[in-house]
């Protein structure tokens, strides 16, 4: 059986999401840009894409703009909100500690240049407060950078109460909303949000396309220069199929929302519950204010490429914040940030459902995850140390 | 191209003379859990001859493997042909490693010499220090 639990790093592309993007490789080739017929058939259907887009966020088509993904979206938010709080001697910029790394790496370069950056922490559950942010706003504050959801461990954060205490204070509100878009609710007028980076391969949509919502005005600035496409704020011809392959899976998803939910957390419940009774092992992240297909786990005693390694061989495909996962030598920075030492945090599982995982599937991983855990620690030496109380247990 | 050559995954799903030895006269222990790699290696050493050896082993595929092939290369053999394991001819038995994960096989050589280490103490047999000298100090994972 082939298990794919691995939806946060990217889905598989809805029919629907295939086919709306088909007839932009054949018949609708224009240039949107060009004056003649082909060229204002692709036009409209850009524009038709946009009011789509907005009409699911919330938003107005004016304030979308398409871009390379959830990382490009990403880095223009916050170079726009510190280019021009750099014009109003306003260097100082508020993120959290468990970021993606699109924002944390453009953040750490606005910091080399001179920008000062508070990374709040976030606490054993993986949060931030809307007090937190609002002790940490200074006059000299010209960007609040605060994820929706993250990635890692799911938990989801108090957007809409962070965006409120921003606007109080007329400071600029971006969200890295990559994994909550087409997941759970977002409203950008509700939620008080100033700028949202969205990407449509997590909710079944075509890689390396995505958007950055920018309230009307909000003054941005660009990453790639050259025409005047987006409003003169993104060049390049428009990724057309990409584009229109985005806005049918995000209306797929918006308009299954509230049914895919319901379903999907049942199924997440489930498996939470099934790997919470091996023993030593811990669930991270939110227990209640948790994406819901997010299952991120720590087992003590083991290391997590080797169980990512053992699970695919049972077709469970499923993904790891171990270091020896990422070619690097520390794991990854959202367990260090939640408080774990380095020894629990290389042994952590994330599993990750869609609305395509079946019951039988979580039943499935339910069957291979303890078999693969119990394996690896049967061959442990740290295992066998705790066992034998020459080391104490952590978890 | 995968990640792994088949060998190292063959290691790795099916590791060799995986546990541990209950009478063993050598065992050796090197890395630390906070870098995500434990290897401890088991000898049972009989007229200087490694007749058994076993491993345990906390960390990636790579370092299971590492072991795995590690102790299929001294089995059998007399202690100086183990000790003159090194951690390139681990890598080169499995056909390769990825550049990051050749300390892996750095582990699997320290953790061979710091077993004929123990065992050459428990048994008061004198041995050269210098051979031993930089055991467990090259672990590329610093913290
Ligand atoms: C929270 C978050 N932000 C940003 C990204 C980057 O998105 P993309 O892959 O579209 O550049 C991802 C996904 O990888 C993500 O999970």
């Amino acid at each position: 059986m082939q298990v794919y639990l691995d939806n946060a790093s990217t889905t598989k592309m809805s029919r629907a999401a295939i086919e709306a993007m088909l007839p932009f490789y054949d018949e609708i080739y224009g240039n949107p840009s060009s004056l003649h017929r082909m060229g204002q058939r692709a036009k409209e259907f850009l524009d038709k894409a946009r009011e789509t887009v907005a009409g699911c966020l919330g938003a107005s088509p004016g304030e979308i703009i398409f871009t390379s993904g959830g990382s490009e979206a990403d880095n223009q938010a916050i170079i726009s909100a510190a280019r021009y709080g750099a014009r109003k001697g306003k260097k100082h910029i508020i993120t959290t500690a468990f970021e993606h790394h699109a924002v944390l790496h453009t953040v750490g370069k606005l910091e080399k240049e001179g920008y000062d950056v508070t990374y709040l922490p976030v606490g054993k559950t993986g949060t931030v407060s809307a007090q937190q942010v609002s002790d940490a706003i200074r006059d000299d504050t010209c960007l609040v950078t605060v994820m929706t959801a993250n990635n890692e461990i799911g938990s989801v954060l108090p957007v809409k109460e962070i965006g409120a205490v921003c606007r109080e204070r007329h400071v600029p509100f971006h969200t890295d909303a990559v994994q909550a878009v087409g997941h759970i609710p977002v409203n950008v007028a509700e939620m008080n949000i100033d700028m949202l980076s969205l990407s449509a391969h997590k909710f079944h949509g075509p890689k390396g396309v995505g958007v950055l919502y920018a309230k009307k005005g909000v003054p941005l600035s660009n990453i790639i220069e050259g025409g005047a496409q987006e409003k003169g704020k993104r060049a390049g011809t428009e990724n057309l199929a990409g584009i229109a392959g985005l806005a049918a899976a995000l209306s797929e998803a918006c308009a299954g929302l509230a049914g895919n939910m319901e379903r999907i957390s049942r199924l997440r419940d489930k498996l939470i519950a099934g790997l919470g009774s091996i023993p030593h092992s811990v669930l991270n992240g939110d227990r209640v204010n948790r994406l819901p297909g997010n299952v991120h786990f720590c087992f003590e005693g083991i290391e997590g490429e080797s169980l990512l390694l053992l699970l695919d061989e049972y077709g469970v495909e499923a993904s790891s914040g171990s270091a020896c996962t990422s070619g690097s030598l520390d794991p990854s920075h959202v367990l260090l940030a939640i408080g774990h030492p380095h020894e629990i945090a290389h042994g952590s599982l994330r599993l990750t459902l869609s609305e395509y995982t079946t019951e039988e599937e979580i039943d499935y991983a339910l069957q291979a995850v303890p078999k693969v855990v119990e394996r690896l620690r049967g061959f442990s030496p740290v295992w066998r140390d705790k066992v034998n109380g020459i080391k104490p247990f952590i978890l | 191209m995968a990640l792994y050559s088949e060998k190292v995954m063959d290691h790795f799903k099916n590791p060799r003379n995986v546990g541990i030895i209950e009478d063993a006269n050598g065992v050796g222990e090197v890395g630390n859990a906070k870098c995500g790699d434990i290897m401890k290696i088991y000898l049972k050493v009989e007229n200087d001859i490694i007749a058994d050896v076993k491993f345990e082993t906390f960390g990636c595929g790579s370092a299971i493997a590492s072991s795995s092939m590690a102790t299929e290369l001294i089995k059998g053999k007399p202690l100086s042909q183990a000790l003159e394991l090194t951690n390139k001819a681990v890598a080169e038995a499995l056909d390769g490693l990825p550049a990051y994960k050749m300390h892996c096989s750095v582990l699997a050589e320290e953790a061979i010499k710091k077993a004929v280490q123990d065992y050459y103490i428990r048994a008061g047999i004198p041995y050269d220090e210098e051979k031993f000298r930089n055991i467990d100090c090259c672990s590329e994972c610093e913290h």
